[in-house]
């Protein structure tokens, strides 16, 4: 019989039951919220260094020249012939290798103010690859003095296309979610393109002419780390960090790597079996 | 409490089937408080429509409306690969991916419920997608966006960013000069080129986000523009972008100061303004008749003042290859004669003069993807015919042999074997001739001496004009027509693009139309009828007075 108290409690747990029924739409965990955003990357106790070198191996592919001929105030720009950046190889080393912490890391890290800033000169972006943290502001700024369009096609995050008419920047853009690899590209100079490499953590880096790369402010551990290439694809490494420590890690590359599949979009997580279905991409023999 | 926004998720029963979450029975309630059950009852009830299985099921109450209509094109996983999609440029919307073109978002953000049902109803012209709004209840229709929507799951974690739109201000001719300087200044030309029409040069290397070949629109056909040719529609595309495509957002330069909204309206009355006329269809092509020598060139001011005709074009899909995606969509058709020859002058868009080798590349990418599905292995190309071969621009126009007497013409598609044509074909590469067609593409000789053709054409700013001319009486009547005077003389268009990998049968097509000859008015159309009317007049006076003197006569006799 329903008494006072009894009527009371049964009232309360029926709230707390529409509250528990009511919560749902997870959004199926994809990157995690809007981080907190801060300045400063929190310091690490005991932080070490990884550093890096890809070698490469065998002759590089000729990079494809570019016909700039429409453009002509963006050709002046390239004394020696524009070229693509598809392999930048010398001395046996690989550059525009993005490498990145792919397991081993815990916790979780909050997006840094500082903007990352992809520029466009010649008709041309500098850098060819980037990394930016979830969340972290991405600009891009135009110093052509001409038309050019941005435009960001990931997979896992919103895309955006956005026009630069003239000299500017544009407003940061933000990738809610990881992401390996958002190609970056212009419409309007159809041999324009870039990546940018979306992580939730600040961990990454982009092998330099050398070949070389640092990731600094490392938490002691042993980790996995990914690279990858936009020809050759990926490779991975593990290495373990010292308290205080620096750990060194090496990817061969190769030219016979010539056909690596090459993942653009989504960062492969081999823990989530509930995923989004993949980006459709054109395939006339496949469609039937 | 349904996350997903917008739609209100109201159970249609409470306490059953599996969306009765706890699953208590409230039968089991007993209470000696009476104001306790109802209040159980809301409780349960709203359990049920909290629980994600009946928020699921509302949200899939459009799927059976989906499945039968939709996924046909769009697929039944929603990702745009239907049974009908390879048959389609651009392909149906891949609702997995969430690119939607058409919104009042910002580019890269989600749609509005309204920016889906707009599109549901009305459909996108210049692509397959019909309206439904005359076919579906408003109620089916609400129930495809909710439906649509659980394709991706960005619609549960995003919401879509609205941007602010102004209303329209006034147009004129000043608005217009200020829009075409700011579309020189924002470098529009590049992709649309310095007419509009499309064939800028960073026309040929595009492609959109799934990597199928795309154009840039020909901004002088507003009725195919995806989203609608208003002015205030042309605006919003500028303002959100074509996501999935390569036509980026302009919100960006406004907010940062390059562009500002009095030039963006400016723009779009420009491009409005850049359509020669609104095209009413019209089934006979008025040749009216001047004296002296017919003008020749194309770009003669004598053409200025002559009424112009739209005929419309569709894909071949009739005869195998088949062709889904012509990349000429109608041609203006001017008419003149002078007693002696008769003139047409026939123009249409067609992004370049074919074969041009910047466009080999979309040639042969649109072969690709666009060949047809249905040949088996014997119809295919041998493999080193992998690239699309070169081939010219082309129109034909063909006519009955004979002004037919009464409706009975023959096949519309170049005729056939029983009943063949006559044709007039022009192309880009070579001269224009007179030929007969046993059929649909079987263009061969004429069977007998020609009647004098003879054609000129110009090329500019992706537009081909061309003006045929010929004697109006046929030097062999039994293989060519002669055009009579003051009746309707059948004849039916076909375009070929080239460099769109149009050849063959590959191309556009219309229906029989109708080219007369018109003779200004004899004098008698008007003299005729006063006279008619005073002889009337006058007889009936006439008969009038007579009676009413007879009646005065009897009166006073």
């Amino acid at each position: 019989m329903f008494d006072n108290r009894a009527s009371k409690l049964f009232a309360l747990s029926l709230v707390a039951a529409v509250a528990a029924c009511g919560g749902g739409g997870d959004a199926g965990g994809a990157g995690g919220g809007e981080p907190a955003g801060g300045g400063a990357p929190v310091a690490v106790a005991n932080a070490g260094t990884i550093n890096g070198t890809v070698d490469f191996t065998g002759t590089a592919p000729a990079n494809e020249r570019i016909d700039m001929s429409a453009e002509p105030t963006c050709e002046a720009k390239h004394p020696g012939g524009p070229m693509k950046e598809t392999v930048v190889a010398s001395n046996g080393k690989l550059k525009n290798v993005f490498v990145y912490i792919k397991e081993g890391l815990t916790g979780t890290y909050p997006a840094p103010s500082e903007t990352v800033t992809v520029d466009q000169v010649g008709c041309h972006y500098t850098p060819h690859v980037i990394g930016a943290v979830v969340g972290q502001p991405v600009a891009y700024k135009n110093s052509d003095g001409l038309a050019h369009n941005v435009k960001a096609q990931p997979t896992n995050n919103r895309p955006f296309n956005i026009s630069q008419p003239n000299n500017m920047t544009s407003a940061p853009q933000r990738f809610a979610s990881a992401e390996i690899m958002i190609p970056v590209q212009c419409d309007v100079h159809g041999w324009m393109e870039m990546y940018v490499g979306v992580v939730a953590h600040p961990y990454f880096a982009v092998s330099g002419d050398d070949g070389s790369f640092t990731i600094g402010n490392v938490p002691p551990g042993t980790y996995t780390l990914e690279a990858w290439h936009e020809k050759y694809g990926l490779k991975t490494g593990q290495v373990t960090v010292e308290p205080n420590g620096t750990a060194t890690v090496t990817f061969a590359y190769d030219a016979a790597m010539a056909n690596a599949y090459v993942p653009l979009g989504k960062l492969f997580d081999p823990h989530r079996h509930a995923e989004p279905a993949p980006r459709v991409v054109a395939d006339a023999s496949a469609t039937h | 409490m349904s996350v997903h926004a917008g739609v209100m998720v109201i159970p249609a029963r409470t306490g059953e089937g599996p969306g009765s979450g706890l699953g208590c029975d409230r039968a089991h309630i007993r209470s000696r408080r009476p104001g306790l059950i109802p209040a159980l009852v809301l409780a349960l009830g709203a359990m049920a429509a909290a629980s994600p299985a009946a928020a699921q099921q509302a949200d899939h109450a459009g799927k059976p409306v989906y499945d039968r209509w939709c996924a046909g094109c769009h697929g039944v996983d929603g990702q745009g690969q239907g049974e009908a999609a390879a048959y389609m440029l651009p392909r149906p919307r891949n609702f997995v991916q969430a690119l939607y073109q058409i919104r009042s978002t910002r580019s890269g953000s989600l749609p509005t419920d309204a920016d889906i049902l707009r599109v549901i109803d009305i459909g996108m012209p210049g692509t397959a997608m019909p309206g439904w709004r005359e076919s579906l209840s408003q109620t089916e229709r609400n129930n495809l966006v909710a439906y649509l929507k659980t394709f991706s799951r960005f619609f549960a974690s995003d919401q879509p960013q609205v941007l602010e739109m102004p209303r329209a201000p006034r147009g004129g001719p000043e608005v217009v000069e200020q829009g075409r300087q700011a579309y020189q200044q924002l470098e529009c030309f590049k992709c649309h080129g310095q007419a509009g029409r499309g064939d800028g040069a960073s026309a040929p290397t595009q492609e959109d986000d799934n990597k199928f070949p795309i154009r840039p629109a020909d901004l002088s056909q507003p009725w195919m523009f995806n989203g609608g040719g208003t002015v205030e529609d042309i605006y919003h595309r500028l303002r959100t972008g074509l996501d999935g495509t390569p036509m980026p957002s302009l919100t960006d330069a406004l907010e940062g100061g390059i562009v500002t909204d009095e030039q963006l309206w400016a723009i779009a009355h420009y491009v409005r303004s850049l359509t020669p006329q609104d095209p009413a269809l019209r089934e006979v092509i008025e040749a009216g008749r001047i004296e002296g020598e017919l003008p020749a060139s194309p770009d003669d001011s004598a053409w200025d003042g002559v009424d112009r005709f739209w005929v419309p074009l569709a894909g071949q899909i009739i005869v195998k290859p088949r062709w889904f995606s012509p990349a000429v969509t109608g041609v203006w058709v001017q008419a003149l004669h002078n007693g002696t020859d008769l003139s047409l002058r026939v123009s249409w868009n067609d992004r370049s003069n074919s074969p041009d080798p910047t466009w080999a590349e979309w040639r042969a990418r649109v072969t690709e993807v666009m060949e047809p599905k249905e040949m088996g292995p014997s119809d295919a190309a041998p493999a080193d015919a992998q690239v699309a071969p070169e081939s010219p621009d082309a129109i034909a126009l063909w006519f009955p042999r004979r002004i037919p007497a009464g409706m009975e013409r023959p096949y519309f598609f170049m005729g056939n074997t029983r009943d063949p044509v006559y044709a007039w074909h022009w192309q880009s590469r070579g001269e224009a001739a007179e030929l007969r067609a046993r059929g649909p593409g079987l263009l061969e000789a004429l069977a007998g001496a020609a009647n004098g053709l003879t054609a000129q054409s110009t090329f500019d700013n992706g537009q081909w004009r061309v003006v045929f001319r010929r004697p109006i009486v046929a030097a062999d009547s039994a293989s060519a027509i002669t055009f009579t005077g003051g009746q309707p003389i059948p004849v039916a268009f076909f375009a070929w693009d080239g460099d769109n990998g149009e050849h063959g049968t590959r191309g556009a097509l219309s229906t029989w139309y109708f080219v007369q000859l018109t003779e200004p008015a004899p004098a008698s159309t008007y003299t005729t009828p006063l006279i008619a009317t005073l002889l009337t007049a006058g007889l009936g006076v006439l008969v009038v007075g007579r009676a009413q003197r007879r009646e005065r006569g009897r009166k006073t006799g």
